[in-house]
C-alpha cells in the first residue's frame, strides 16, 4: 500500500456504498414514519460539552486543539450531542422531542481487532417521554427499523441497568462488594460474579438470588422465575422491567423482545432500561440503547429521555448473512465468517 | 460421529458449537464431554479433521489462545479455554459461564535457586526484569502487588531468559513445576491458580438460552464429581 489510510478507517466503493444507501435509506424512512425527524450535528465539538457523558460514558478518543488553542474532540456518539442540541435550539420549546439520525461516530480501537475507529450509528432519541412509554415506544421504532433493514429474526434484548444494584441495596451489600459484583457483571465474568457473592455475609437463599438472577433471560416466564427466586426483594427490583414489559404486550409489540435480568451495558448515563439488539445470523451484538433520564439535566434542563443507535455496517453484515441464510433455508441454517468488528 | 473437513454450518437450529482446545486441556476436556455422554472417539483419534460432529454438538478444536476469538465472533457458540489465556484477552466480549476445574496451574513469578538478583534488580535499580509469555497477567499483578519491573515478552521457551541475563525472572504457568526445577528456577510468588473455564458468545447465550444453559448445567454437574 502505497497511500495508507489511518487503522480502523476505510474507502466504500460504489457496490457497497448502494447497499449502504438503500439501507440507511430504509432506517431513516421508518423513523419518520414514527414522527422522528433527522438531524445533524458537528463531527467535533467542545470536548467539555462531550465530557459531560461522564466518565463511563463512550469515552472520546479522538481530541485535539484548533488555531485558538481551544480543545476540542470527535464525538464518540450521537446521544450527548444531541442533548446538547435540544438545550440550545429547543429552549422554551414543548418536550417531548423526535429526533433521529445518521451519523459517524469516533472510538479508540484496539490494536489488530480489524476495529473500526470512524463507524456509521442510525439511531433515535426520544426526550420528554417517561418510563415505561417512552420506552415501548423506542422499542417499537426500534423493531419496525428491524423490519425496514430485512432483519425479521433480529432479537431485541430488554434489561434494567439499576436492577442489580437495586437488589444488593435490598439485600444490604456493602458498597465495596456491591462494585466488585458489578464489575464482574459487566464483564460477562459469572464464574468471578459466584466467588464474590459466595464470601458475602448472607444465607444461602439470598446468594442463590444473587448468582441466578443475571442469567435468567427469556420470554415473560422469566420475570415469574425472579419472583419465585428473590421473593419482594427481587419483584421491586424488576418492577420497572415488568412494567415496560406489560407496555409492550398491551401494544402487541412485545413478540421480539427478549427479556434479559444479567443485562449491563457498560455506557455510565444509562438509567432504568437498556436494550442490545441481536440477529442469529450475526455473532456481534447490532447496537442498543436504553435510558437516560440523568443526561439532559447535565444540559441544564431535566427531563427524562431514551434512544438506541444501530451499527449500520453491522447491519449490512447481517443483511448479507441472512440472504445466504434464506438462500440456502432448505439446507439448514448458514453462519458465515464473520466481518463486523 | 464422523470427523468431516468441509465446512459446518451452524445457527440458531443445528447442534451448538463448542471451541474445544488442543494441547493440555485437551483430554481434559474430552474427558468431561464423555461424562456427560457426548462421544468423543472420532477427536481422540488420529485423525487430522480438526472438525468434528456429534448428535449434539459440533467440536471445533484449535488452540486454546484462539479459543476466545472464535467464540467472540460466533463462530463456535462455546468453547473451553484456561483462565490463562481469558486474563490475557480480557478485552475480548465473550461470557465466562463455568469454572470447570480441571486443568489447574499456578501462575507463578519465577527467579534462580539461589539467586538474589530479582531483590537486588528492584532494590538497587529500581526495576526488576521479568520475561513472559502473559504481559497483560504480568502487569496486572504487578500493578496490584507494587512492585516495579520491566516487562519483556517472549513467545517461546521463558525459563532461557534468566539463565542467559535477559531478565531476573520470569512469570510463567506451572503445572509440576518440573520445568522450572530442571532449569535451576524456583517459585517467588503465587499470582493466581488457573483452571479451565467455559466460555460463550454473547448474542448465543441470548438467543440459545435454554440450549447453553441446559450444557452448562451437565457440565457443572460432571465437573463436580
Amino acid at each position: 500500500m502505497t497511500h495508507p489510510i489511518p487503522p480502523g478507517t476505510r474507502d466504500i466503493l460504489p457496490d457497497e456504498m448502494r447497499e449502504l444507501r438503500r439501507l440507511s435509506v430504509a432506517l431513516i424512512e421508518a423513523f419518520e414514519r414514527f414522527g422522528y425527524g433527522e438531524v445533524s450535528t458537528p463531527t467535533i465539538e467542545y470536548e467539555e460539552v462531550l465530557a459531560r457523558g461522564g466518565e463511563s460514558g463512550a469515552p472520546v478518543a479522538y481530541r485535539f486543539f484548533d488555531e485558538r488553542g481551544e480543545l476540542l474532540a470527535m464525538r464518540s456518539d450521537m446521544t450527548i450531542p444531541i442533548a446538547r442540541l435540544i438545550a440550545n435550539r429547543y429552549a422554551g420549546a414543548e418536550p417531548p422531542f423526535r429526533l433521529c439520525y445518521l451519523a459517524t461516530a469516533y472510538r479508540a480501537v484496539r490494536p489488530q481487532r480489524g476495529q473500526m475507529r470512524e463507524f456509521t450509528q442510525a439511531g433515535v432519541e426520544l426526550v420528554g417521554v417517561p418510563a415505561p412509554q417512552g420506552t415501548v415506544e423506542v422499542i417499537e421504532v426500534l423493531s419496525a427499523a428491524l423490519d425496514a433493514a430485512g432483519l425479521s429474526r433480529a432479537v431485541i434484548g430488554l434489561g434494567d441497568a439499576d436492577l442489580y444494584r437495586q437488589l444488593l441495596d435490598e439485600l444490604g451489600v456493602e458498597a465495596g462488594a456491591s462494585e466488585r459484583l458489578l464489575a464482574c457483571l459487566a464483564a460477562h465474568d459469572h464464574v468471578g460474579l459466584e466467588a464474590e457473592v459466595a464470601r458475602l455475609d448472607l444465607g444461602a437463599g439470598e446468594r442463590e438470588t444473587l448468582v441466578r438472577l443475571p442469567t435468567l433471560r427469556g420470554g415473560p416466564e422469566v420475570l415469574d422465575s425472579a419472583r419465585d427466586l428473590g421473593g419482594a426483594a427481587t419483584a421491586r427490583a424488576s418492577e420497572r422491567l415488568a412494567a415496560t414489559y406489560d407496555g409492550l404486550r398491551a401494544r402487541g409489540g412485545a413478540d421480539r423482545v427478549n427479556l434479559d435480568l444479567g443485562l449491563l451495558r457498560d455506557l455510565g448515563y444509562y438509567t432504568g432500561a437498556i436494550l442490545e439488539v441481536y440477529d442469529p445470523a450475526l455473532g456481534h451484538v447490532l447496537g442498543g440503547g436504553g435510558r437516560y433520564d440523568g443526561l439532559m439535566a447535565r444540559f441544564g434542563w431535566p427531563l427524562p429521555a431514551v434512544g438506541f443507535a444501530l451499527h449500520l455496517e453491522r447491519l449490512h453484515v447481517a443483511q448479507a448473512e441472512e440472504e445466504r441464510f434464506a438462500a440456502t433455508a432448505g439446507d439448514g441454517p448458514a453462519r458465515g465468517p464473520e466481518r463486523g468488528s | 460421529m464422523s470427523g468431516i473437513a468441509g465446512p459446518i454450518r451452524t445457527g440458531s437450529d443445528g447442534p451448538l458449537t463448542l471451541a474445544v482446545p488442543r494441547g493440555a486441556l485437551f483430554s481434559g476436556t474430552l474427558d468431561l464431554l464423555d461424562t456427560i455422554g457426548i462421544e468423543t472417539a472420532a477427536p481422540r483419534g488420529d485423525s487430522r479433521s480438526l472438525i468434528f460432529r456429534t448428535e449434539e454438538l459440533n467440536l471445533v478444536t484449535m488452540r486454546p489462545s484462539d479459543v476466545p476469538t472464535y467464540v467472540e465472533a460466533g463462530a463456535a457458540d462455546l468453547g473451553v479455554t484456561g483462565k490463562d489465556v481469558l486474563g490475557e484477552q480480557r478485552d475480548r466480549a465473550v461470557y465466562e459461564l463455568l469454572d470447570l476445574g480441571f486443568g489447574a496451574c499456578r501462575m507463578v513469578l519465577a527467579g534462580r535457586r539461589g539467586d538474589r538478583s530479582l531483590d537486588e534488580a528492584e532494590r538497587r535499580l529500581g526495576a526488576m526484569r521479568i520475561a513472559t509469555k502473559y504481559p497483560r497477567t504480568t502487569q496486572r499483578w504487578l500493578a496490584h502487588s507494587g512492585h516495579q519491573a520491566e516487562v519483556i515478552e517472549v513467545k517461546g521457551s521463558v525459563e532461557l531468559a534468566p539463565l542467559v541475563g535477559l531478565a531476573d525472572g520470569i512469570v510463567d504457568l506451572v503445572d509440576t513445576g518440573r520445568t522450572l526445577a530442571e532449569n535451576e528456577l524456583e517459585v517467588r510468588e503465587e499470582i493466581e491458580i488457573c483452571t479451565a473455564r467455559l466460555v460463550a458468545n454473547r448474542v448465543a447465550h441470548k438467543l440459545r438460552a435454554v440450549e447453553i444453559d441446559a450444557l452448562a448445567d451437565r457440565l457443572r454437574e460432571a465437573a463436580a464429581r
